[in-house]
């Protein structure tokens, strides 16, 4: 034949991306293999298929009682974030080019809403303030990241032909803030979805928001009314944009402070305690730092609890981070013409995306929890409610990417557009979100710990019950 | 020449054609029979684009397209983008395999064709790496592998140098019984097609056969206004 091996083999920019992808799903694999994905129930079918009839049926009644005694609550903790907003932008332009901000930053966000709960319900107890903090804190960190990001895109011109470059203040305010305010507008307006699936997360360690109702009643096995819960949480977020107005904002920050002022009992003798002693590594305590006994006993503390729990909790982290990343990714791209333009028109388009919004409103540990009440535990929750949520996520930003492409007026249809017109093409960007929500994903791999699944969030979890605080800090 | 028959391919009548909500061209009449070979000239805006649009939408299946904007894939070989003409012949599993590793039956029909527009070199490289001539020309190849019988070309040679230009016009004509090119550069038009239309201010300015046409019918289109 005419060909050389040279000119034989590819040399494409596609070959770059695919080598990339092939080694994440090697490693995906790999970890598959030390993965625990038993299905431990006798008989899932039986659960689900009572889960199922029992969704179908919830009645009016319980919908407005549900409605009535959790929105009071729901709203508080967005709105929290809302009143953070402010420290936020501060943040994010002081200092977000500095690394000791960015790392304050990052630190307070790595942290999961549910563990920044579970530490200050030590101080502030089940009260309207902890659910606040518990928010306000780790969305601070990163809304800070993302206005960070969009400030150091704004176009520069406006700024280098102004006069005020000399005065930051002045120059932030009027050659920056302008420019980047309708994006850094639409993603708070996101981070307000996601802030109001935490306050319902947040029912999971105690706080009655409705996740605390649906979580009681799903442990029960009351599934109507789960349902109905359930519901009511898919109303409220479906409906997001019609309530969540720029002039309604004001009355709903008054209604909060009203119906839920964010106050506690702060038992500063506990708060004293929990500073003094209980953080406090235990064989620290009431020693003389500094002495060759104290110190030996410290290092076998700690290396009795790296080599029993943070060792293994890390491990087991990764896996599952690695397999619901590479899970997420699959799940993206299939799910992901269901919002383009090049494969539904109009109502298919509204109805697919419909879908993944829907799918990306389910809150991952609310689906985590219902995985494992059928499936019994192991990673198999974990992975199907990560991929799951993530997915929709992934796949309706990726969507909507897909709307610059231009096809010429003669490309081909179905499968053979997917593979050889759009995946092509849109397959940068698609690792570019998924990578970025790696970040997240192993976040949220941590807080699944919580409902018994071995990642390091399960180790903290196991130690806040048995009060040992000084472990869960480490 | 091939002789004419009397069923025209393309047929318009006193039609309207808008280019984004804008009127190009008005009260329209024109037909073309098979085994012509037409050549669009005229100013930029003239509508040339918008014609040829609407020509190839009258019979889809039997034109190979060749638009101004190549709309290649830029991340995959040129040896994909050519194959993407084919997609339609061959079977999904096909397709999908071939996209993963070049199958030897679409190698030996595919270089066949870069032989012919001399792209071999470049056959395995993605349309990223590939100079502007270079993506035309996989462009025009993407048209051939078609194998249909009319052409329809959007300045096809516009960015490739005029020995190749004409290589490649040649090639185009031999392969198709009837050929419609926007073209910029009037000798190539005068040169392989056997039918001028010139277009201004929103209408059919000029249509003749090549050999009753004069040089000042042609420098008379592209006076200013």
């Amino acid at each position: 034949m005419l060909f050389n091996s040279g000119a034989n083999s590819l040399d494409t920019s596609a070959k770059a991306l695919r080598k990339t992808s092939f080694w994440f799903a090697a490693i995906a694999l790999l970890c598959l293999l030390c993965a625990d994905l038993d299905i431990s129930t006798v008989d899932p079918w039986h659960e689900l298929s009572l889960m199922a009839a029992r969704c179908t049926q919830p009645l009016g009644l319980v919908m407005v009682n549900t409605v009535n005694q959790s929105c009071q609550y729901l709203f508080l903790c967005p709105a929290g974030c809302r009143s953070w907003q402010p420290l936020a932008v501060l943040f994010s332009h002081l200092g977000y080019g500095s690394n000791i901000v960015r790392a304050f930053c990052a630190f307070i966000r790595s942290i999961h809403e549910l563990f920044w709960a579970l530490l200050f319900i030590q101080i502030t107890g089940l009260s309207s303030l902890t659910g606040l903090l518990a928010i306000a804190i780790p969305y601070a960190g990163t809304l800070a990241k993302i206005y960070g990001e969009l400030f150091e895109e704004v176009d520069l011109a406006p700024a280098q032909n102004s006069p005020a470059a000399k005065q930051p203040l002045t120059h932030f305010f009027y050659t920056v803030l302008p420019l980047a305010w309708r994006p850094m507008a639409t993603y708070t307006s996101y981070r307000f979805e996601c802030a109001i699936r935490s306050s319902a997360i947040l029912g999971f360690v105690g706080l009655p928001t409705l996740g605390f109702h649906l979580e009681t009643a799903l442990g029960e096995g009351h599934y109507s009314e789960a349902a109905a819960y359930f519901y009511a949480l898919l109303l409220l977020i479906g409906t997001l944009r019609f309530w969540l107005q720029k002039r309604l904002l004001p009355i709903y920050l008054l209604a909060v402070f009203y119906y839920l002022p964010p106050q506690a009992q702060v038992s500063w003798d506990l708060v004293a305690r929990f500073i003094t002693e209980d953080i406090v590594p235990a064989p620290l305590r009431g020693e003389a730092l500094f002495t060759a006994s104290t110190f030996s006993e410290f290092a076998n503390w700690f290396s009795l609890l790296w080599q029993q729990q943070i060792w293994p909790g890390l491990i087991n982290t990764v896996v599952l981070g690695q397999i619901s990343l590479v899970f997420t990714g699959l799940l993206a791209l299939l799910l992901f013409p269901l919002n383009s333009p090049l494969f539904f028109r109009r109502w298919g388009r509204t109805t697919g995306d419909g879908l993944l919004i829907l799918l990306r409103t389910l809150p991952e540990y609310l689906l985590a929890f219902l995985g494992l009440l059928i499936l019994g535990p192991s990673m198999l929750p974990a992975i199907l409610a990560l991929g799951i949520h993530n997915a929709a996520i992934i796949a309706h930003l990726v969507g909507r990417h897909s709307e610059e492409l231009v096809l010429r007026g003669d490309a081909s249809g179905g499968l053979n557009r997917y593979f050889y017109e759009v995946l092509p093409r849109i397959y940068r960007q698609f690792l570019a979100f998924l990578f970025y929500r790696w970040e997240v994903i192993l976040r949220e791999t941590a807080i699944l710990g919580i409902l018994g699944i071995s990642t390091l969030g399960f180790y903290i979890d196991s130690a806040f019950e048995e009060f040992r605080f000084d472990r869960a800090l480490y | 020449m091939t002789a004419l028959t009397d069923q025209p391919l393309f047929e318009l009548k006193d039609r309207r054609l808008e280019y984004q909500e804008k009127t190009v061209l008005d009260n329209l009449s024109l037909s073309i029979y098979p085994g012509e070979r037409v050549a669009l000239v005229g100013g930029s805006g003239a509508g040339k684009s918008t014609l040829l649009k609407t020509l190839r939408e009258q019979r889809s299946d039997q034109v190979a397209w060749c638009p101004q904007q190549p709309g290649l894939v830029p991340m995959l070989s040129a040896f994909h983008n050519i194959y993407m003409g084919a997609l339609d012949r061959h079977s999904f599993i096909y397709n999908l395999g071939n996209l993963i590793k070049p199958l030897p039956a679409a190698r030996r029909e595919v270089s066949e064709i870069a032989r012919s527009i001399d792209l071999e070199q470049q056959l395995y490289s993605s349309v990223d790496k590939l100079s502007g001539g270079q993506q035309q020309r996989t462009s025009i190849g993407r048209a051939l592998i078609q194998q249909r019988p009319i052409f329809i070309g959007d300045e096809p040679v516009a960015n490739v140098d005029e020995y190749q230009a004409e290589r490649l016009l040649k090639l185009i004509c031999q392969q198709h019984q009837t050929v419609v090119l926007a073209l910029h550069d009037i000798e190539q038009a005068l040169q392989f097609c056997t039918r001028i239309i010139g277009l201004r201010d929103g209408a059919i300015a000029l249509d003749a056969a090549r050999d009753q046409l004069t040089a000042s019918d042609l420098a008379s289109l592209y006076d200013a206004v």
